[in-house]
C-alpha cells in the first residue's frame, strides 16, 4: 500500500530503514542464540565436558531423526500425537462452547453448576488418568478424552464469561426488534464472542498438548509422548530429546495456525 | 381533538431488591401526538430510562398502562424503535448488514423493504459505505447508520435513550442536528431522554421535567424559539433559549454535594 504513495521524506525513509534494520538485528539475535546453544551443547558433549549418554547431543538427535525417518516411524509418531491433539482440542472447544451456550440459556442451571465447575477447574485433570484408562481402555480414545478433559472446563468458563460480557444495550436493542432468545444468541452473543472463543482456542492448544502427552505417558504404543517415555526407560536420551524437540516444533506450528485462524475470522477488528 | 399517538396513563414502577422496594416512577401521565418531538430531562436516577423501557414494552409497569395508536402495550411492540446510548453497531457486520438487522430479526427482508433501506442509505449519504465495517466510519456516520437501522423497521415512534451521550461535544451537536432533521423529514414521532438541558431544549417541541426519585412529572414546557431555521444548533442562538435553560435548571434543583 505504501509503495504506491508518492515520495516519502528523507527523514521518513531513514526512520523506515532504521526500523527494518532493528527488526533484522532482533531476528539475527534469535538465530544466533539458537546456534550458540546447539554449538555449545555439541562441543561440550564431544569434548567430554558432559556425558552425552545422560545429556544427549545435537548430532545424536539429528541421527535419531534420520533413523526414525528411514524406518518410517518418524511421521507415524508425529501423526498419532498431532491427530490426538487436534481431535482433543477441537472436541474440547466445541463441547465447551456448547455447554457455555446451555449455561447462558438457563441462568438457574448456570448457578446450580457453578460450584461444580469451580471444583472441576481447580482439580488437576491428570489425576483422572487412571479412571479414564479403566473406562476407555488403553488406546487413542483414552488419550483424546484426557486432552478433552484438560481443555473443556477452561473453555466453558472462558466462553461463558465472554457471553456474559455482551453489552446489555445490544441485547435490549435486539429485544426491541422483537428478537427471540435464539436470535439474540445467533445475531449478537455468538458472533460477538468469537474473539473470546479464539483466545480460548489459543489456551486450549497448549492444554491439549499437556493432556495428550500425559495420556501417552500413561498408555500408548505410539506417539511423541510414548517415544519420550520409552527413550527414558531404555536410557536412550537421544530419543527423549528428539521427541521433546519435535513436540516443541509441532506445538509452535499449531499455535501459529490458531493465530492465523484468528486473523481470518476477525478481519473487522482492526 | 386528535387522538394522541402515545398515551402514558398513570404509570407506577417499583423495583424490588433484597434491601427493599424502590419506587422509580410515580403517577406518570403523558400524551404524545403524531410528529411531536418530546424531550424528557431529570436528575440522574429519576427513572427517565425506566419510562422509556415501559413505553418500549421491555418493562411491565407495576400500575398503569401505555397505549400506542389505541392499542395497549403488552410486551415488545414493533411500532417502537429504540436508540441506545451508544450506536451499538455490530462490528463484525458491514453497514448494510447492520441496518437490515431489525428486518432480519423480524423476517421482513422483502425486496420492497430492501429498496426502502437502500433509499434511506442513499438519502443520508451512507450508500457508498454499505460494505464498510463500523470501525471505518466516523462517530457521526455511525450514529446515522444506527438511526437508519431503527427507521428500517418503520416504527411509529422513536425512543432515544441518551442517544448521543457517548459522543464528544462537537460530534454531538452535529449528530443531534442530523438526527433531528432525519426524524422530521421522515415524519416520525420521537421521545428523547437526556440529562443535557441544552440538548433537550434545542431538539424538542416539548420538554418534560421529571423530579428526583420517585420520578413524577414536575412540569412540561412548550418550547417556542424564534430562529429562522428550526435546527438544534441554530436554536441554541435564539433569545429565548437562555430563559428556558435557566427555568429548567432551577426546576431540576440539582445540588452538588
Amino acid at each position: 500500500m505504501s509503495n504506491s504513495l508518492p515520495a516519502i521524506s528523507p527523514e521518513q525513509a531513514a526512520y523506515l530503514r532504521k526500523l527494518r534494520r532493528h527488526k533484522r538485528e532482533i531476528f539475527l539475535g534469535q538465530v544466533l542464540l539458537l546456534v550458540a546453544l546447539l554449538g555449545l551443547w555439541e562441543l561440550a558433549a564431544s569434548a567430554g565436558w558432559i556425558n552425552p549418554f545422560i545429556t544427549s547431543q545435537p548430532s545424536g538427535v539429528l541421527k535419531t531423526i534420520v533413523n526414525l525417518y528411514n524406518s518410517g516411524d518418524l511421521f507415524r509418531h508425529i501423526g498419532v500425537t498431532v491427530w490426538e491433539t487436534v481431535v482433543g482440542f477441537t472436541l474440547g472447544t466445541i463441547l465447551g462452547t456448547i455447554i457455555a451456550i446451555i449455561l447462558w440459556w438457563s441462568e438457574p442451571l448456570a448457578k446450580v453448576l457453578e460450584p461444580y465447575l469451580v471444583v472441576l477447574n481447580s482439580l488437576p485433570k491428570v489425576a483422572l488418568g487412571p479412571i479414564i484408562i479403566v473406562w476407555m481402555g488403553s488406546g487413542v480414545p483414552a488419550i483424546i478424552v484426557m486432552a478433552l478433559l484438560v481443555s473443556v472446563i477452561v473453555t466453558i468458563l472462558g466462553v461463558y464469561a465472554g457471553f456474559s460480557q455482551v453489552d446489555p444495550d445490544r441485547i435490549k436493542l435486539l429485544k426491541t426488534f422483537g428478537a427471540s432468545k435464539g436470535q439474540i444468541l445467533q445475531k449478537a452473543v455468538l458472533p460477538g464472542s468469537v474473539p473470546t472463543i479464539i483466545s480460548a482456542l489459543k489456551i486450549n492448544v497448549g492444554l491439549s498438548w499437556v493432556g495428550v502427552i500425559v495420556g501417552e505417558f500413561l498408555v500408548s504404543k505410539a506417539g511423541l509422548g510414548y517415544l519420550a517415555v520409552y527413550g527414558g526407560q531404555v536410557f536412550r536420551l537421544n530419543l527423549v530429546m528428539t521427541s521433546v524437540i519435535i513436540l516443541g516444533a509441532a506445538a509452535a506450528i499449531m499455535y501459529l495456525a490458531v493465530v492465523l485462524l484468528e486473523k481470518l475470522f476477525i478481519r473487522w477488528q482492526q | 381533538m386528535e387522538q394522541p399517538l402515545v398515551q402514558v396513563k398513570d404509570i407506577v414502577v417499583k423495583y424490588h431488591s433484597p434491601d427493599g422496594e424502590t419506587t422509580a416512577l410515580e403517577n406518570i401521565s403523558l400524551d404524545v401526538y403524531q410528529g411531536q418531538f418530546i424531550s424528557i430531562v431529570g436528575p440522574s436516577g429519576c427513572g427517565k430510562s425506566t419510562l422509556l423501557n415501559v413505553i418500549a414494552g421491555l418493562l411491565k409497569p407495576t400500575q398503569g398502562e401505555v397505549v400506542i395508536n389505541g392499542r395497549p402495550v403488552e410486551g415488545v411492540s414493533t411500532s417502537v424503535g429504540y436508540m441506545p446510548q451508544t450506536d451499538q453497531l455490530f462490528e463484525w457486520r458491514s453497514i448494510w448488514r447492520n441496518v437490515i438487522l431489525g428486518l432480519e430479526v423480524q423476517n421482513k427482508l422483502t425486496a420492497e423493504n430492501r429498496r426502502l433501506v437502500r433509499q434511506l442509505l442513499e438519502r443520508y449519504g451512507l450508500w457508498e459505505f454499505r460494505n464498510a465495517f463500523p470501525s471505518q466510519l466516523s462517530g457521526g456516520m455511525r450514529q446515522r447508520a444506527a438511526l437508519i437501522r431503527t427507521l428500517a423497521i418503520d416504527p411509529e415512534i422513536l425512543l432515544l435513550d441518551e442517544a448521543f451521550s457517548a459522543l464528544d461535544y462537537q460530534t454531538r451537536l452535529v449528530v443531534s442536528d442530523e438526527v433531528k432533521k432525519i426524524i422530521s423529514q421522515e415524519g416520525k414521532t420521537a421521545i428523547l431522554v437526556t440529562h443535557d438541558i441544552s440538548e433537550a431544549i434545542s431538539m424538542a417541541d416539548d420538554v418534560v421535567v421529571l423530579t428526583k426519585r420517585p420520578g413524577t412529572i414536575k412540569s412540561i414546557h412548550k418550547i417556542v424559539l424564534t430562529c429562522q431555521e428550526r435546527t438544534p444548533i441554530k436554536c441554541r442562538e435564539a433569545p429565548e433559549f437562555r430563559d428556558y435553560f435557566n427555568l429548567i435548571w432551577k426546576e431540576l434543583d440539582i445540588h452538588v454535594q
